[in-house]
């Protein structure tokens, strides 16, 4: 019986079984996609906070149509960064979740470590929605997910990861998920995107996409942060997207069955093209929904649930 | 009152004397130094099996009095560091309002003449509000009482600002300490650049951010002729600057901090708040430097950069934390116990970082035990084992990282212009 930690703070604190474990039970789930009517009682009586203090549509959704489907009670609670300002206490915040009996807290923050903060407080399970430049495990999850699905595994694949890895929680989690589960890893940037002693994660450095393009099984294009032009760590779009941006010339330069993701939402036109984005070698609409199979197998997993095989019935 | 202090033994560099003896003290000053003393009146205190300093001055410490009175206060903070084994400590500037003036300084030297355990030496900000722009008054700071000059946590970043604060404070022959760390470099990192804020996705501060500072700064100074002190170096490269720099004349001192010698960044893995301090806490690489520097004498100076915080502003996200952590008791055990015990130092060599040397700084008398010195003494039981908590430490803010920590060393009596004032856990 493969037994989960408390709280998903992040893949670097998972091991490799944990993660398979997590992997299997979202086939499952997934199968609930299939349903005409997609509600399980799995989760019923189980409350769920998703506590956002970071704008996201996506990430929040998906969280929700997990607990949901699964008849979690699920509350969501946005707080707007001015509440930091105004003083409000963030441990203040996670023991008045705790006091009101919640289950499961979804945290999703801009500063990293917060997750941690909150589940040292707190003895709800907390799972990180993404915090800082840190770790964003479901997201991680998801796209381990999309590989194994579609490449049938990911030990031995090579993928790359390209963009603005030093604020990428994504580039994160996905090295820590990929090594563990025996991928090699490339992160593609310019340098003045590469945080210091990346390389010691075990993971290669490029700085040219078109070096790494054609020996690689998996590309998964970061978001740029257009703000990042503004602290100078790029002259201008349109260079970044000369340099790091995917379109169909250099697509068609990759691999034939080389596949494309990108964890959204994407900058068309920048750092991945339109007709990149829909091509059928894109995975990116998959990644979606994966990511509401995973984050049902990890709120089930959590909460006690035993058996994959139970839970649908 | 007289104490005959026998049999300890005495680690008095600056005075010439380091071996087994007595000590006389009468009427607040040291009145004998020997072999064996015969005092019939005086009370006589077995120091048998222990070490005898001189009393340990603090360069660097936050009394937080005026303004965060909720965090330390000039009564509290200097009783920490009786306990600790200081008989003195200078105090910065960064109170609530700005040490920037002589109202604040006297206002400080009148508090501590009523309240306070130990000597207390105000620090007066270098610039007004600390802000790097314009001159303090000076002269004022120094008429009311001020030891120093410091804008504390604050670069000056402007070098034009720096250059005449330099030649301004030559006049009053005071020293001028600062804090070195490019506010650009540092840009909104809260920890040391490197492998771990890399995992962590903190934001980070690289090595360079102070030591193109420490260049700058030793460069200007040079250019001057005058002294300038660096506080708490924390990096390699820091120190080789300096270490280079002095070879080469350039009249500088430079000090570095118990937590600075002994933790590394490593230890922010869980994102506990009470390794957030200024400047961070570096890379093993660092701290091995930062020893050696200690030890060759490149650092001056062990001072504790005591920056007491509140369990409310410290029990929070990592990035909106304040910086720094308690130092004033744990000091001198922490010391003994990586530094001393495992060889890098030798007792000698940790009185002169920690009492000769801040003495000579700060141009104040202490530091040495000859006849007719200020009886600044303290007994300290090197053998002595204890575990930090947090229950037991007196200042009023417990954000030290050492708590749990087992050390070796205890403080047992201090004196303090001869007068007995903790002896064996009690204050007098």
């Amino acid at each position: 019986m493969i037994q989960l930690p408390k709280d998903i703070l992040g893949l670097k604190e998972l091991s490799a079984e944990q993660i398979q474990h997590i992997l299997d039970t979202a086939v499952v789930c997934k199968d609930i996609f299939k349903r005409d009517l997609k509600k399980i009682p799995t989760l019923r009586g189980k409350t769920v906070v998703t506590l956002f203090f970071e704008p996201s549509t996506r990430t929040r959704t998906s969280f929700e149509i997990a607990g949901k489907w699964m008849s979690a009670d699920v509350v969501n609670l946005t707080v707007s960064s001015s509440s930091v300002a105004k003083g409000e206490s963030f441990v203040d915040t996670g023991r008045t979740l705790e006091a009101m009996g919640v289950d499961v807290i979804i945290i999703r923050h801009s500063l990293a470590g917060t997750p941690k903060l909150l589940a040292d407080t707190v003895s709800a399970h907390v799972i990180n929605a993404g915090d800082g430049a840190h770790e964003h495990p479901t997201q991680g999850l998801l796209d381990l997910y999309t590989i194994r699905e579609k490449m049938g595994r990911i030990a031995g694949l090579k993928v790359a990861i390209v963009g603005d890895i030093l604020h990428s929680r994504v580039a994160k989690s996905n090295i820590y998920g990929l090594l563990k589960m025996g991928a090699e890893v490339t992160v593609v940037g310019p340098p003045t995107l590469m945080p210091r002693g990346i390389e010691q994660l075990g993971v290669r450095v490029e700085h040219s996409l078109d070096a790494v393009l054609n020996q690689v099984d998996v590309v998964n294009i970061l978001r740029i942060q257009l703000e990042r032009q503004q602290r100078g760590y790029f002259p201008t779009k349109k260079e970044y997207s000369k340099l790091f941006g995917v379109n169909m010339e250099r697509l068609s330069k990759a691999g034939n069955d080389v596949l494309i993701m990108h964890p959204g939402p994407a900058n068309l036109g920048v750092e991945i093209a339109e007709e990149v984005s829909v091509h059928p070698q894109s995975v990116i609409t998959e990644q979606v929904t994966n990511g509401v199979a995973v984050r049902m197998a990890l709120l089930y997993l959590l909460t006690g649930g035993g058996s994959k095989d139970e839970i649908l019935h | 009152m007289k104490y005959c202090i026998k049999n300890g033994k005495i680690i008095d560099p600056a005075g010439g004397y380091v071996g087994v003896g007595d000590i006389l003290i009468d009427n607040g000053k040291i009145a004998a130094i020997d072999g064996e003393i015969s005092a019939d009146d005086a009370e006589i205190i077995s120091a048998e099996g222990k070490m005898v300093f001189p009393g340990l001055i603090d360069l660097h410490t936050h009394l937080r009095e005026p303004g965060r009175e909720d965090e330390e206060t000039i009564a509290t903070g200097t009783k920490a560091a009786l306990k600790g084994g200081f008989t003195a400590v200078a105090c910065m500037a960064n109170t609530q309002p700005v040490a920037d003036n002589g109202v604040v300084i006297s206002f400080i030297l009148e508090k501590a003449r009523k309240e306070a355990y130990t000597k207390v030496y105000p620090l007066g900000a270098i610039t007004k509000g600390l802000k790097g722009e314009e001159l303090a008054e000076m002269g004022d700071m120094v008429a009311s009482g001020a030891y120093g000059f410091s804008d504390d946590g604050n670069t000056l970043m402007n070098a034009s600002v720096l250059r005449l604060a330099i030649e301004y404070a030559s006049m009053f022959d005071r020293p001028l300490m600062l804090h070195q760390e490019d506010v650009n470099l540092a840009g909104n990192g809260v920890m040391h650049e490197g492998y771990w804020s890399t995992v962590l996705g903190l934001p980070g501060i690289p090595d360079i951010a102070e030591a193109a500072i420490i260049a700058r700064d030793l460069t200007i100074a040079e250019f001057t002729g005058f002294p300038v002190h660096c506080c708490h170096v924390s990096t390699k490269k820091g120190v080789e600057l300096i270490r280079v720099a002095k070879a080469r004349g350039v009249r500088v001192t430079a000090e570095a901090t118990p937590h600075h010698l002994t933790l590394t960044d490593a230890m922010i893995e869980t994102f506990d708040t009470v390794y957030r301090v200024s400047p961070p806490l570096r890379s093993e690489e660092d701290v091995e430097a930062l020893r050696q520097g200690v030890q060759d004498g490149t650092i001056d100076v062990i001072a504790t950069d005591h920056a007491p915080h509140s369990l409310e502003e410290k029990h929070r996200e990592f990035s909106l934390a304040p910086n720094g952590m308690i130092g004033l008791e744990t000091a001198l055990a922490v010391i003994w116990t990586e530094m001393v015990c495992t060889g890098i130092l030798t007792p000698e060599q940790l009185v002169e970082r920690m009492s000769v040397n801040p003495a000579r700084i700060l141009k104040v008398a202490g530091g040495r035990l000859r006849p007719g010195d200020p009886a600044d003494v303290v007994i300290f039981n090197p053998d002595k084992q204890w575990t930090v908590r947090s229950e037991e430490l007196v200042s009023k803010s417990k954000n030290s990282p050492f708590i749990g920590k087992k050390l070796n060393g205890r403080v047992e009596s201090v004196w303090v212009d001869g007068m007995l004032k903790y002896c064996n856990e009690n204050f007098t």
